[in-house]
């Protein structure tokens, strides 16, 4: 199964301050373990949300939000996606991993949606729709 | 949000699932014995499940199992010393000859060059085994599979697969192997072996040769992961990078291929919003890797060159059936096979026309290994039909399904048999 695995924010990491060498080395030990076990199929380190922007929607309208965000630990400072069996596999695996922030910090592992997972809700009518726009992109 | 812990089993379960085949591996060089170490890590495993509820989990639980086995590798060696000595009958004192055998034991454990799952991967695909015996193995002991999951990806009893492992592992002991990973000459007829074993538990995934499913997308993952353990212990090797690059990108159509009914896709026609980005760029970027190591012209990149031509074109139209060409004129050279000139003749086809695939064709059929070949007879079908011979078209859809093994293959082309009798109707 696909994971997200997200690294949250801290105060530190919105506040752009760059991580030590050491736990730079650390990292990429833990990233080359990884590589090694065959489950990391990418990952990146993101910038503070004060770079970030917003899109907000409500029925037609769409606003712009110029960041930086509330709920610093609600929001991600990095991810990884990692291919491993199961839940309790990428479990073991976060552990492993060193702590990414300077204080107290939160890692949060999210799985994918797989194709069985949608089992019923792919309707004939999905599918038919699915043909057509095959057939329009494929200019057939 | 609520603070849990995993059921402590289930947690050991992961740990042990994650260490295993690193564990074996080390064991297998301390003990020369891939059966001998299957079961101390197996034991190692059952001592974590005993002791660690009680204990919590160890800080580094990878060097605490190679620990515990070690402890039980060398009370095994003093009981079979022991046993030797009874039998024997001999009074002298063998305990220095015991301590040697610890301290070698203690040597092999501490000497951990990183390399040794690269040399059980190697051992378990040894050319002494044959294929069958080879994927059994490399399941069990690397993907970690048990025998009964393998039993039900290939469709044959759990008592097959045991009797296979088992077989396995005593060819092994007999052949008096070293668990290193072999150097230079040695080293690439090999490394071949293991990229073979490798692509055949891919295939076996992604093409189903029987049964009901079209796929087994289990296998098909198993194999990546091995691909991209082999990446990231052999970085210098073009043709891993090769392979792994060909595995992801064919990977990335997995949930294409089939419609909702479970028939096939063919290429050109499924909708391409669904193939796997992160699964493409990770084959290319593992393609570009293989042509830097100077590899392009191996048989593995050059296939994967071959996916990376489809994976490329945003739509179909826009695929580079020249390049394609080219592509299996150069395969043809380093990997010569019928089923390569099949496909072969289907890319000139696409290039230069139907009559040119059907040309290369003819060439195809003089031999015999292809003739009951289900693709075989479905390519030509595909092309007479795209040349406007219907009638001919229908013959051959009908002679490829009463030749295919895959009942929904069969279905398929049995619907194109039909379609080519109704007027005005289209794929």
């Amino acid at each position: 199964m696909r994971v997200m695995v997200l690294v949250k924010a801290t105060e530190d990491s919105e506040a752009g301050v760059m991580p030590t060498t050491e736990l730079f080395e650390a990292m990429g030990r833990f990233n080359e373990e990884l590589v090694k076990a065959g489950i990391m199929l990418t990952g990146d380190g993101l910038k503070p949300s004060s770079q970030g922007k917003r899109v907000a929607f409500d029925g037609p309208g769409r606003t712009v939000i110029d960041g930086p965000f509330a709920e610093t630990r609600e929001l991600v400072a990095g991810f990884w996606v990692w291919e491993v069996k199961d839940m309790d596999e990428a479990v073991e695996w976060v552990k492993r991993c060193p702590n990414p922030m300077f204080g107290p910090s939160e890692i949060e592992i999210r799985p994918f949606y797989e194709m069985a997972d949608f089992g019923d809700v792919v309707t004939p009518e999905i599918a038919e729709r699915d043909k057509q726009l095959r057939a329009k992109t494929s200019g057939l | 949000m609520t603070a849990t812990s995993i059921e402590p089993h289930r947690a050991i379960e992961a740990i042990f699932r994650i260490e295993r085949a690193r564990l074996i591996a080390r064991l297998a060089r301390m003990v020369r014995d891939v059966g001998l170490a299957e079961e101390l890590a197996q034991d190692a495993f059952v001592t974590a499940l005993s002791e660690w509820p009680k204990a919590g989990v160890p800080a580094n639980p990878g060097a605490w199992l190679t620990a515990a086995a070690k402890r039980r590798a060398i009370d095994r060696l003093r009981r079979d010393r022991m046993l030797a000595r009874k039998h024997a009958e001999i009074g002298r004192d063998l305990s220095e000859e015991d301590e040697a055998g610890i301290a070698a034991i203690e040597a092999a454990m501490d000497d951990d060059v990183g390399d040794e799952l690269l040399g059980l991967i190697f051992t378990a695909c040894h050319p002494v085994l044959s294929p069958d015996a080879r994927v059994a193995l490399t399941l069990r002991l690397i993907g970690g599979l048990t025998t009964d999951e393998i039993a039900r990806a290939y469709l044959v009893s759990e008592a097959t697969v045991a009797q296979r492992i088992v077989r396995a592992k005593r060819v092994l002991g007999k052949a008096g192997l070293s668990f290193e990973v072999p150097r230079e000459s040695d080293r690439r007829d090999r490394l071949s072996s293991v990229l073979e074993v490798v692509y055949l538990i891919f295939n076996e995934g992604y093409s189903a040769t029987a049964g009901g499913d079209l796929t087994r997308p289990a296998l098909c993952a198993e194999a990546q992961r091995l691909g991209r353990i082999l990446a990231g212990l052999a970085p210098d090797e073009p043709e891993v990078f090769g392979l792994l690059a060909l595995m992801e990108i064919q990977a990335s159509r997995l949930a294409a291929r089939l419609d909702p009914n479970g028939m096939p896709i063919p290429l050109t026609e499924q909708n391409r919003a669904r193939w796997d980005r992160l699964l493409i760029h990770r084959g290319l970027a593992a393609l570009e890797r293989a042509e830097a190591l100077g590899g392009a012209h191996g048989p593995y990149a050059l296939q994967a060159a071959l996916a990376a031509c489809h994976a490329r074109a945003n739509r179909a139209e826009e695929t580079d059936w020249r390049r394609i060409s080219g592509l299996y004129d150069a395969l043809r050279a380093v990997m010569p096979s019928p089923v390569v000139d099949l496909n072969r003749a289907v890319a000139h086809s696409m290039a230069f026309g139907p009559e040119a695939g059907l040309a290369l064709l003819d060439e195809i059929d003089r031999d015999a290994d292809l003739r009951n070949y289900a693709p075989l007879p479905a390519a030509r079908g595909d092309f007479l039909f795209r040349a406007g011979r219907s009638a001919e078209a229908k013959v051959q859809f009908e002679r490829a399904a009463a030749l295919s093994r895959n009942d929904r293959e069969r279905a398929f082309l049995l619907r194109r048999a039909s379609a080519c009798s109704g007027p005005g109707e289209t794929m």
